[in-house]
């Protein structure tokens, strides 16, 4: 179970997170959606703790991950498997060392083992043939596979995805929302994913937080968002520019283009 | 005036508090270099990287640093009829100077620079957070392999500086100038002490790891995407140059009393 609470981040004079509260059950699978710069990669950078809290906690299964030494929070990492917004693939090693560098660095496993297992993965998200190519070969949809090959590979408890279906095109952003289901199926695991894509929330989601202005303003399932009666979460599921919602810097240039 | 002092103060703090975070990274690297186990397959990568990289370089570098010096040298030593010590010269300078400081700007240069750039990607392209998600302590897999290569192969490349730059005077002297190439050897060896080629890779050893500890440090810590990588690359490479020529002024001071 993961339990964020009143976490609040600043970089510099910009307060990012301000007072975030969630809670997150095992086996569940939460969506936060949020404009672009709200803040939701720096959330979950808190959850897997890259990232430090200015106030607040992060709560792992009841444990304070800003309170654990070093090595312990290595060893809490091992329940995460993260797909990141662009792949992030280690562009110095092959596709199917970047699957299997988990195994092969925790697991002590050598190349020899490690290497079918990795194939084993790639073909799960749907992958044949590639495990011996650089990341700089691969098209943008392929690096988010073999991210998401590389995030399950060893087995996680617990799947972060930051934007996983963001810069890619419908059917391939389909593809993955059906692979982040069978994730949850036939893996049983707890899930948090962020996103703006609001096809890929109502697909995944069991419930769906809405990060504004630095706190969730609004938990709830699939169809509690749909019929949200809150202006903001609204007019940002329904994607339209006027609202409540400001678009920074964007005023300016319409009233010019009216006249 | 007042403008100015405080100018120059905040630029005095600026400079303290990255020597503080360059100290800070060298404490981590240090801690992360003696912990179990070992990054074997990294560190061999990253020293031959550094070594094959820059030796191209070097090894021009050096012959025609040997070769000019002995031009010099014995055009210059003629005046006073002591055109018999050029090769006492040219490995001097060599041994004690110019082959661990030329190679220390080459290296900085050169696999500095190559060090921040990539450093500098992993962490806009967030691959360095991926290493920590990954459970993998990204100084122990990064800069612990980029520093120790820095340590050991700036020493080596230093060594084939100064016989291929003594090499180079040889050639000037003997093949140029006629000099006699027993005297030549002669007068190299009878004044060159191993203290001198010693001195001169301990030199090299602590550019080696300023190199590397300065260039990881700003590739590690680089910010703003591609233009940040373009800065953290030429800051690397400025100042590792500065420290090594500062620090030699120093070193040099200590090591040869
Ligand atoms: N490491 C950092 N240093 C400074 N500012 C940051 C850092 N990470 C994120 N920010 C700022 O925090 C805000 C939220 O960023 P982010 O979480 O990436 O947004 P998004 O919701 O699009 O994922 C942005 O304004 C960004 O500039
Ligand atoms: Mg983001």
């Amino acid at each position: 179970m993961i339990e964020i609470i009143n976490l609040h981040k600043s970089f510099g004079k910009k307060h990012v997170l301000r007072g975030v509260n969630l809670k997150v059950e095992r086996g569940e699978s939460m969506v936060v959606i949020g404009g672009s710069g709200s803040g939701k990669s720096v959330l979950i950078k808190h959850i897997i703790g890259i990232l430090k809290p200015d106030e607040g906690k992060v709560l792992i299964d009841g444990i304070d991950i800003a309170t654990l030494k070093e090595n312990e929070l290595y060893e809490v990492r091992k329940k995460f498997g993260m797909l990141f917004q662009m792949s992030a693939l280690f562009d110095s090693l092959s596709v199917w060392e970047n699957v299997g560098f988990a195994l092969m660095r925790h697991k002590k496993m050598n190349e020899k083992e490690v290497r079918p297992l990795a194939i084993e993965k790639l073909k799960l998200v749907g992958l044949v043939g590639v495990e011996d190519l650089m990341p700089s070969e691969l098209s943008g949809g392929m690096k988010k596979r073999v991210g998401l090959a590389r995030a399950i590979a060893h087995e996680p408890e617990i799947l972060l995805y930051d934007e996983p279906t963001t810069g890619i095109d419908p059917i391939l952003a389909d593809a993955i929302n059906e692979l982040i289901i069978e994730m949850k199926q036939h893996l049983s695991v707890t899930s948090i994913a962020i996103t703006h894509d609001m096809n890929s929330a109502y697909k995944i989601a069991d419930r769906i937080a809405m990060l504004y202005e630095g706190s969730i303003i609004e938990t709830g399932t699939p169809d509690e968002i749909k019929n949200t009666q809150n202006p903001v979460v609204k007019q940002f599921i329904t994607g339209s520019a006027s609202g409540p919602i400001k678009i920074e810097g964007v005023h300016y240039e319409r009233t010019l283009n009216r006249t | 005036m007042l403008r100015v002092i405080e100018l120059l103060g905040r630029y005095i703090m600026s400079f303290a508090e990255e020597l503080g975070r360059i100290l800070f990274l060298l404490y981590s690297t240090l801690k992360q270099m003696v912990l179990l186990p070992f990054e074997i397959r990294n560190t061999f990568k990253q020293m031959l990287e550094v070594g094959i990289r820059s030796l191209p370089v070097v090894l021009i570098t050096a012959i025609f640093t040997g070769m000019v010096f002995a031009l010099q040298t014995f055009t210059g030593f003629k005046r006073f009829g002591a055109e018999a010590l050029v090769g006492t010269v040219v490995a001097l300078s060599m041994t004690r100077e110019l082959g661990p400081v030329l190679t220390g700007l080459i290296v900085a240069g050169r696999a500095g620079a190559a060090m921040a750039a990539e450093l500098g990607t992993m962490r806009v392209t967030e691959q360095i957070d991926a290493l920590e998600t990954l459970a993998t302590n990204p100084i122990k897999y990064l800069i612990v392999p980029r520093f120790v290569a820095g340590i050991f192969m700036l020493p080596a490349l230093t060594i084939v500086a100064d016989i291929i730059g003594i090499i180079g005077g040889y050639l000037i002297t003997v093949g140029l100038f006629e000099v006699s190439s027993t005297l030549y050897w002669k007068r190299t060896w009878d004044y060159l002490e191993v203290s001198d080629i010693y001195n001169g890779l301990v030199k090299s050893g602590f550019f080696g790891a300023s190199i590397a500890i300065i260039s990881c440090y700003k590739g590690f810590y680089t910010s703003g995407g591609a233009e940040g990588v373009g800065k953290a690359t030429t800051g690397a490479v400025v100042l590792s140059s500065m420290t090594i020529l500062v620090s030699d002024y120093f070193l040099s001071a200590w090591l040869f009393k």
